[in-house]
């Protein structure tokens, strides 16, 4: 085929993924601009297929075949609260994905056969320019050996994201040195990319880049602990993006630099959102501790005596005449799998004439957006679903707040007490409203540590126990009065 | 070179894009959003099939470029479909 020809039709998938992103920033055209999407996708996939010729099919049809089957049943069979694990998966293929393409185009242009991995550190010899001429080379074998690191970090970094999600691992620890150790590791990559560039049948280098990358991505990632895994998922889907975008430049391939760039961009945004919601500096997240400062804050002496607990069908009375309730959902929600229950105490409220609606914090959850998509799970319109900056002001008008499974997104301390830790994180102002209702197993600290003045405070009420149980409780006894 | 300046240039444009285009997303379809560029970073797809390899290639390329399409696929049929799944669940209603 006409080359101008397959890069006109490049154009026309790329504009379709435009169209469809585009389409998600409505609810109503979201599922519209989805289907755009792929098609973009086909189109794309398709003009391929019919240009290149000489290929043995074998391996790219057992690759779709496989490939479609683990994707197919992975998106029909995860369950919503598992999300963030998914996500993390996918960020890991496409990350693996790039690494993987640059590899066989290294490994083609450089003519290694398997025997050349036996004499793993004589360099192959090649002539200087096997992938271009001049200036135009160099940038080829400077994108493929950035793509290898790129791709490798991303690929085992989002496994172990995947692994804390899942919580199969369960350790927090880093590289001695943190980030010292992992800049030593980056270094170590970038001057192997160094080397591969100046001579580009360094095989060795190759090895060093790829091995090195790969165990950053492992030390990048493991001391990182879950309430900050929606910053780092954000940051892998952003690299998989750009090792998609570097790849194209392997190729030369347009679609491929458009498409990994709209990735890139995405995850960065993302990133930067969860990052000032939670008033850190990515560095910070990434190798930072929570601030240790302040003075040592004893939770007995916030507490002591000044906790008042409750029974669900206590609680029911209350909302039974409550005007207007907010419902502050965490990531406690997710786990206890209570996001029906919630829908359902809704319902019985709203039929008793209160009006409800939902106070989403940005990192409520173990990703962007993750409460919004269990709460629409549960069949919640997406209008009653609000964000941080338009709920704070309505909490003064509500008579109670429900808090289920969220802890430090409510903590006054962020906003009263200079010198806490998590001072200057904006937070949903719970404390404002006439009634706060904390659904919660136990008076145990949230990730950062601190006791919550909340739960001391006098129009505060805890809720002991798991969260569906206590929530479906209440149902029943506001159903019954 | 003339063509590596062009892509350099699409590359700059389509980040800029990408920073109009995502911060028009509202939180609620944030989650929709990384499955669905998932998807779309499955194009890498197309380089897997451009790289995979011809006839005559060695088996290592024949292999890299196997997992290459595997794991793309994985990325465009998993991310469109668990992507269509979350967003039908907003439209209803």
């Amino acid at each position: 085929m006409n080359p101008d020809l397959i890069n006109f039709i490049y154009l026309l998938s790329a504009t379709l993924f435009i169209l469809g992103i585009k389409g998600l920033t409505k609810p109503k055209t979201a599922v519209r601009g989805n289907m755009l999407s792929a098609l973009g996708m086909l189109v794309a996939v398709v003009v391929t297929l019919i240009t290149i010729n000489d290929v043995d099919f074998t391996y790219v049809i057992a690759g779709v075949i496989v490939g479609g089957i683990i994707g197919g049943v992975m998106a029909l069979k995860v369950q919503m609260t598992s999300m963030p694990q998914m996500v993390a998966l996918l960020n890991g293929f496409g990350g693996g994905a790039s690494l993987t393409i640059a590899l066989a185009e290294y490994a083609t242009r450089v003519g290694m056969a398997p025997s050349a991995l036996v004499n793993f550190f004589d360099p192959v010899v090649v002539s200087s320019n096997i992938f271009g001429e001049g200036l135009v080379g160099t940038i080829a074998i400077l994108s493929i050996g950035l793509t290898v690191l790129i791709g490798a970090v991303t690929l085992t970094g989002s496994l172990v994201a995947f692994g804390k999600l899942q919580e199969l691992i369960k350790k927090s620890r880093g590289l001695p040195g943190g980030p010292i150790g992992n800049g030593l590791i980056l270094a170590g990559a970038l001057f192997s990319v160094y080397l591969l560039a100046n001579d580009p049948g360094d095989v060795a280098a190759m090895a060093a880049i790829l091995s090195l990358a790969l165990l950053l991505g492992l030390f990048l990632v493991m001391p990182i602990g879950g309430a900050d895994m929606p910053v780092v998922i954000a940051l892998l889907n952003s690299y998989s993006g750009i090792a998609a975008a570097l790849a194209g430049f392997i190729l030369g391939n347009t679609v491929l630099i458009v498409a990994g760039s709209l990735v890139g961009t995405s995850g960065l945004i993302l990133t930067q959102i969860m990052c000032v919601a939670m008033n850190r500096s990515l560095a910070n997240v990434l190798f930072g501790k929570m601030a240790a400062g302040g003075e040592e804050i004893d939770a007995d002496e916030i507490y002591a005596g000044k906790v008042t607990s409750a029974q669900p069908d206590e609680v029911a009375l209350i909302l039974e005449t409550a005007r207007r309730v907010v419902i502050v959902p965490g990531f406690g929600m997710a786990m206890a799998q209570a996001q029906h229950a919630v829908r359902e105490l809704a319902d019985a409220m709203e039929k008793n004439g209160t009006e409800v609606e939902y106070g989403i914090h940005p990192v409520a959850g173990r990703m962007p957006g993750h409460m919004n998509v269990l709460l629409a799970e549960a069949e919640v319109p997406y209008d009653k679903l609000v964000e941080m900056d338009r709920i704070n002001p309505t909490f003064e008008d509500t008579d109670v707040v429900i808090v289920i499974g969220a802890n430090d997104v409510t903590n006054p301390m962020a906003r009263d007490s200079e010198g806490s830790p998590i001072y200057g994180m904006p937070i949903l102002n719970v404390d404002k409203a006439k009634n706060v209702v904390v659904i919660k197993r136990s008076l145990s600290p949230g990730f950062a540590g601190l006791p919550n003045p909340l739960f001391a405070m006098d129009h505060t009420i805890m809720v002991y126990g798991d969260g569906k149980k206590a929530v479906v409780e209440m149902t029943t006894a506001l159903n019954q009065a | 070179m003339e063509i590596l300046i062009l892509l350099l240039a699409l590359f700059v444009l389509a980040l800029f894009l990408g920073v109009e285009l995502i911060t028009k997303v509202p939180p609620t379809l944030h989650t929709p959003l990384m499955s669905g560029t998932n998807a779309i970073s499955g194009i890498t797809l197309v380089g897997a099939l451009l790289a995979a390899g011809t006839n005559g290639s060695p088996a290592l390329v024949n292999w890299l470029g196997f997992t290459a399409v595997t794991l793309a696929t994985i990325n465009v049929v998993g991310g469109y479909l668990v992507t269509n799944r979350m967003l039908a669940m907003f439209k209803r209603k």
